[in-house]
């Protein structure tokens, strides 16, 4: 039986340093059982989030070895160093140890206007073909583990892009409302001018991380742009919007449908002083 | 250093919900509805409520694959397979209502996998005599909680995430009017006024070594519910779900979904026998195939095939994988093996059973397109708890309500697979319309007694002071031992009253226990206070057991192997008096003769 140190970011907002604690390997462990056996045993207050432990709930995010990842998923055989080091998510204020202050991402939800559906038909249903909604299936696979918000460089370089930009996460949630075949508001100047779509440069860093592999720069960023740029500037557009079931609405008019309760700042007139890199 | 009043941030809201999975989150969405200030509180973070961990679908009587399915049918089906210990009434409103909470779910955004003609699709699973669950692939539980999350917050709810209740509280004449937790993140306290609880706070799988459910699921409700003088029923009544992962060790127990088998995977043994032929009972004969051609033909042809005995409901299901393994038939790491390789195309698994292929791909190295997967029992659920009214989901203590797994009745002696997300739907808004009824109605300010809050909250913290006892961890493996195998799927008097000595054991020890560090987002402290309602649960489950002398769902004993057919009339109720715990059988409410009527011969 061989042995791994752990290498473990301990401390809180006031700062901290890596702990180091050696352990016998089991076999078929993933990351997240070897921190449970160091709670149990070595250091019982060691901070860090999980529920389902089986990639299901997006809990237990953290950086192994520098990729941000799910505890609960990374099998401990396929790091093949005897040190493993693992640290907080980056984008996110610490709390303690392994738990970071992931609030951005509540306060972000309530900057969307929630899903408003169209009439449904004569029997009080709705009708809607398998082939028309696998896009935005895929897209409600998401876990909200914050991995690509973590990864994102527009939010991770530059705190202050956080009053300014919804991040990968919330992209996929508007893409999927976009491409819901019965959602009926117009979303795309919301994007634009309060929502900081313009400021993904598309590196897919995001897509990379997504433990549900979502092709979040494919299938949902890039159709957004294209969406966002057709309905602002595409001389032809109005012919789509004809046959458009969604009628045309201003960044302003969206916002007010949203909940928005708690808005990271004053998101009305917005100053351009985002960071883009 | 104890905590004094001043200590204490209060919070005031119309209703408290205790809970942020499916039944929380609806039962919130109905109180807000209403116009009144709705506080929802959950241990975790929004969203990572143990709901979304559920795979297989939610049942409902659409009709949208056999236009023949109808409230009644379903009804039939959910009693019989509760061992008719069901609250009736319970089970009619469930499934009256479940059709229409779907189509809400629907309303409000969720995106079903869809039949032919557009409608919602849904599938076959244990105990339902027609393809009823509706489902996205095989994470319904997922789709369920984004839905409701986002819906809850558009409409303006205060949610309190990462915050831990220790007790309800109640004013001078006994009321439920508030509660008292604390904060994971800083470890202060808060309390919260309040005109009516909701318990909506799930299971108990963490008192089990073996369990498909997460470190939440610690019985808090019931136990919180106990304390506060509310009657509980049927807490003996444990299902152990058939198929759980069994290796590698450390993801033992993990749920693997009723819909493999929904979607044609068998049941084999060592010997590569389909076994569960062997193991149908008299009551399901009937409609049950006995050739293992009529089993398959039925995948594809309901009306002239009788259903296939791997989808038996899950109390015979898991009795069945445990008598094999004892046999010496099972699995090299101690199952039974779960076929779908053989059944469907590579394609048709990833699409069907997306999580289901990665989570055995990534976590067992088990390619299940290819490989048969290994599977055994695993504590997935608990059908006893909070005794309800079937119209308001009041409990018997005035200003308490309880919805979904917390509450006792709907599933009697043993749950059909998708029957929970659609009671977290159906009883979460009556829930939420009971509470509200109860708010509105409430004269006077909410006035929760003080000092049952201090000794509450001191009680939490005693841990600190303890100095140089034992780790709770060490507590909770202990307990997770001895549950495990003295109260487990087979049960005997002489292992129960074992289980009851060890319990008041560990009762004492936990004063014992000490926590060392901060109270900042410490888990030793958490796990600290969290095992009370473990302890209480897990004396009510194994008091209820031993009381329980016979065999029904998912209670089975060796030493009173047959149903008894008087018991078969009567809830165990436990309850709290001046700090006694007693334990009675009271009779079921009696079912009216129409509905009795559906499960005479011809049905």
């Amino acid at each position: 039986m061989t042995e791994v140190t752990m290498n473990i970011w301990r401390g809180d907002s006031n700062g901290g340093n890596f702990e180091q604690y050696k352990l016998e390997r089991v076999e078929g462990e993933v990351v997240l059982d070897v921190v449970h056996r160091i709670q149990a045993t070595l250091a019982p207050d060691l901070a860090c989030r999980w529920n389902c432990k089986a990639g299901k709930c997006g809990s237990c995010s953290a950086e192994i070895d520098g990729k941000p990842s799910l505890m609960c998923m990374t099998r401990m055989d396929t790091l093949p160093d005897d040190t493993i080091t693992i640290t907080p998510m980056k984008t996110f204020p610490i709390i303690k140890d392994l738990v970071t202050d992931v609030s951005f991402n509540y306060v972000m939800a309530r900057q969307i206007p929630p899903f408003t559906p169209g009439e449904p038909e004569p029997d009080g249903t709705y009708r809607m073909q398998q082939v028309d909604i696998d896009r935005a299936q895929e897209f409600h696979k998401c876990i909200e583990c914050f991995l690509c918000q973590d990864v994102c460089h527009v939010i991770r370089d530059h705190e202050v892009n956080k009053l300014y930009y919804a991040g990968p996460r919330f992209f996929v949630k508007l893409a999927s409302l976009e491409m819901h075949p019965l959602d009926t508001v117009d979303r795309r100047a919301l994007m634009r001018e309060y929502l900081g779509l313009g400021f993904c440069n598309i590196t897919k860093c995001c897509t990379e991380v997504c433990p549900e592999h979502i092709k979040i720069t494919d299938n949902a960023i890039i159709p957004l742009k294209e969406r966002v740029v057709d309905a602002s500037y595409d001389p032809i557009a109005w012919l789509g919007r004809k046959i458009r079931r969604k009628s045309k609405m201003t960044a302003q008019e969206a916002y007010e449908l949203a909940p928005a309760r708690v808005a990271p700042t004053s998101l009305d007139g917005i100053p351009a002083t985002a960071v883009e890199d | 250093m104890n905590i004094v009043a001043s200590d204490i941030t209060s919070q005031s809201f119309d209703v408290l919900i205790i809970g942020a999975g499916g039944a929380g989150l609806r039962a919130a969405i109905e109180t807000r509805s209403r116009g009144l200030s709705t506080a929802v509180v959950c241990k975790s973070l929004f969203g990572k409520a143990h709901t979304v961990m559920a795979e297989g679908g939610i049942a409902a009587s659409l009709g949208n694959v056999y236009p023949e399915d109808g409230w009644k049918v379903h009804f039939r089906d959910t009693v019989r397979g509760g061992k008719m210990l069901n609250n009736w009434r319970m089970a009619q409103l469930h499934a009256q209502e479940a059709p229409d909470r779907v189509l809400e779910l629907e309303a409000w955004g969720a995106l079903f996998d869809r039949t032919g003609d557009g409608r919602i699709h849904q599938r076959d699973f244990g105990g339902h005599k027609y393809a009823r669950l509706a489902h996205v692939g095989d994470r319904t539980g997922l789709e369920m909680i984004r839905t409701l999350q986002y819906k809850a917050t558009s409409m303006g709810i205060e949610v309190f995430m990462e915050c831990k209740i220790l007790r309800l509280l109640t004013d001078s004449s006994g009321n439920v009017c508030g509660a008292i937790g604390y904060w994971r993140a800083s470890g202060d306290m808060i309390l919260f006024k309040t005109k009516a609880v909701i318990l909506a706070t799930g299971g108990i799988g963490k008192s089990w070594k073996y369990t498909s459910n997460s470190w939440e699921s610690t019985g808090d409700g019931h136990a919180l519910a106990f304390q506060a003088g509310a009657d509980m029923i049927d807490m003996e009544c444990v299902q152990f779900h058939p198929t759980g992962m069994v290796w590698p060790l450390s993801v033992r127990g993990l749920l693997v979904t009723e819909g493999v088998r929904g979607d044609g995977g068998i049941l084999r043994n060592s010997e590569n026998q389909r076994f569960m032929f062997n193991y149908i009972p008299e009551m399901f004969r009937a409609e049950t195939a006995d050739t293992e051609e009529e089993a398959d033909r039925w995948y594809t042809d309901h009306s002239s095939a009788r259903r296939t005995p791997d989808l038996l409901p899950r109390d015979e299901v898991a009795r069945a994988i445990n008598s094999e393994v004892k046999a010496g038939r099972g699995s090299p790491h101690g199952g039974v093996f779960l076929d779908i390789a053989t059944r469907l195309t590579a394609d048709e698994i990833k699409r069907k059973l997306p999580s289901m292929y990665t989570q055995f791909l990534e976590l067992a190295g088990v390619d299940i397109t290819r490989q048969p997967m290994e599977v055994g029992p695993t504590c997935h659920y608990m059908m006893g708890g909070v005794r309800v009214d079937a119209e308001t989901e009041a409990a018997t203590v005035p200003g308490l309500f309880a919805a979904g797994e917390v509450a006792g009745g709907m599933h009697g002696a043993n749950r059909l697979g998708g029957n929970s997300l659609s009671d977290l739907v159906v009883f979460g808004r009556r829930a939420g319309m009971g509470a509200a009824d109860h708010a509105e109605g409430f004269s006077g300010t909410p006035k929760p007694e003080m000092e049952q809050a201090l000794e509450a909250a001191n009680q939490a913290i005693h841990p600190f002071s303890y100095e140089n006892g034992e780790s709770p961890y060490t507590l909770q493996a202990d307990l997770q031992d001895c549950m495990q195998r003295l109260v487990g799927i087979i049960r005997t008097e002489a292992e129960l009253r074992q289980a009851l000595e060890n319990i008041s054991e560990l009762k004492d020890r936990l004063n014992r226990v000490s926590v060392n560090g901060g109270k900042q987002y410490n888990p030793s402290w958490n796990l600290a206070t969290d095992l009370p309602s473990m302890l209480s649960l897990s004396e009510m489950v194994t008091r209820g057991a031993i009381e329980r002398k016979e065999s029904r769902g998912g209670h089975t004993r060796d030493d009173y192997p047959q149903p008894d057919p008087e018991l078969g009339k009567v809830n165990f109720v436990q309850r709290k008096r001046d700090g006694e715990h007693s334990i009675q059988p009271e009779p079921l409410l009696e079912m009216p003769d129409e509905l009795k009527s559906l499960f005479e011969d011809g049905h």
